[in-house]
């Protein structure tokens, strides 16, 4: 349990980058370290965690934790992977109000907005070159609906999601016939 | 009451956050500052940018932040400290509740067709989710100061030296801290 806790807090505070960049520490750390799952198990894993909505290190965490010593293993887990970022920030933000107003902090920041900003934009970008045009409709729809009409992500997530079993569903039919 | 708020705010973020870091972007943003106004455009920025030189996952970054910043405002640090703690187990809750049902039934989603379906049907959403957080951070919804991440030609050259980066895939973190480097230089 201890151990479990001791791995997702090491995955927790080397994670830099977000879910993806964490996929070869996790697993080095369960597979191969600690034999807590095997490779067939890990790729079924990666599949759940990826199609359940949260995280993805923390959906891991609770996988690994839950089968490894049941409830109590993925609380461990999930703490031990929440804990990095959440002392880091609060101390980041106990800090920050008193330093916000430094201009070299403020120059800084004004030069980190833009950047963060082209962070965001160019997985979008570099998709261009793969989807179809008929996708790209529906991206564009999506983005202008959300911005300027000021809709609801979750209701557009909801009806996506929808619109795909709808689809599976005619599909299936079609293909008995 | 704040805190509760803050807490079914991050409930719906953690469990409608599908599609990753980038993903739950527009769905911070939209509880966050557009519904809520408890953080203005530019303070996103700022949080997202620290969230990419900080370890751990996006979500659990801006929780924390979030949760701090709408505590501190009923008062004090203490207040702060307890938002923080909210925000961050109220977006764990939903992984942990859904991870644990599908691992206790093993639930195998590999050639499960309508689960397929939904995660296609999902997926051009997810992306153009993410170009609407892109969207709302070039044109805010206000003309406060706070509100701009661009603003003036240098930030447009900065914002193309990222992109072009990030598209020769050059290390996300490097970026973010040269263009602070390069922002001390310009501004300061």
């Amino acid at each position: 349990m201890w151990q479990l806790f001791w791995s997702f807090l090491k995955i927790g505070a080397f994670s830099f980058g977000g879910g993806y960049a964490m996929i070869p520490l996790i697993e080095r750390e369960v597979i191969e370290r600690h034999k807590w799952i095997g490779r067939a198990d890990f790729l079924d894993m990666m599949i759940l965690a990826q199609s359940s909505p949260g995280p993805i290190a923390l959906n891991t965490a609770v996988f690994v934790g839950y089968k490894t010593r049941g409830v109590g293993g993925a609380l461990s887990a999930v703490a031990g992977i929440v804990l990095p970022s959440f002392v880091m920030i609060l101390l980041i933000a106990l800090l920050f109000a008193d330093i916000r107003h430094n201009p070299w902090i403020e120059a800084a920041f004004k030069g980190m907005r833009p950047a963060v900003v082209a962070l965001i934009a160019a997985p979008i970008l570099s998709l261009s070159k793969t989807v179809h045009r008929l996708l790209w409709t529906v991206i564009v729809a999506t983005a202008f609906s959300i911005h300027w009409l000021g809709w609801s992500p979750v209701v557009l997530l909801l009806a996506g999601a929808l619109l795909g079993i709808a689809y599976e569903v005619w599909n299936a039919k079609r293909l008995n016939r | 009451m704040i805190l509760w708020q803050l807490f079914l705010s991050y409930l719906k973020i953690g469990f409608f956050g599908f599609g990753g870091g980038y993903a739950m972007l527009s769905l911070i943003q939209n509880e966050i500052v557009v519904r809520h106004g408890w953080l203005s455009g530019g303070e996103f920025a700022d949080i997202v940018a620290i969230s990419q030189i900080t370890p751990g996952p996006i979500a659990i970054n801006s929780a924390t932040y979030v949760g701090y910043t709408v505590g501190a405002q009923m008062g004090s640090e203490g207040f702060g400290v307890l938002g923080s703690l909210i925000a961050t187990v109220a977006v764990s809750l939903p992984s942990l509740t859904i991870m644990l049902l599908l691992t206790h039934f093993f639930i195998r989603l590999r050639n499960n067709r309508l689960i397929e379906g939904a995660m296609r049907g999902m997926r051009p959403v997810v992306v153009g989710m993410i170009a609407a957080a892109a969207l709302m951070l070039i044109f805010p919804a206000s003309a406060s100061a706070d509100e701009q991440s661009f603003i003036d030609a240098w930030s447009w050259v900065l914002f193309g030296g990222v992109l072009i980066g990030q598209i020769r895939k050059i290390n996300p973190i490097l970026l973010i801290l040269l263009s602070a480097l390069l922002g001390i230089v310009i501004y300061h």
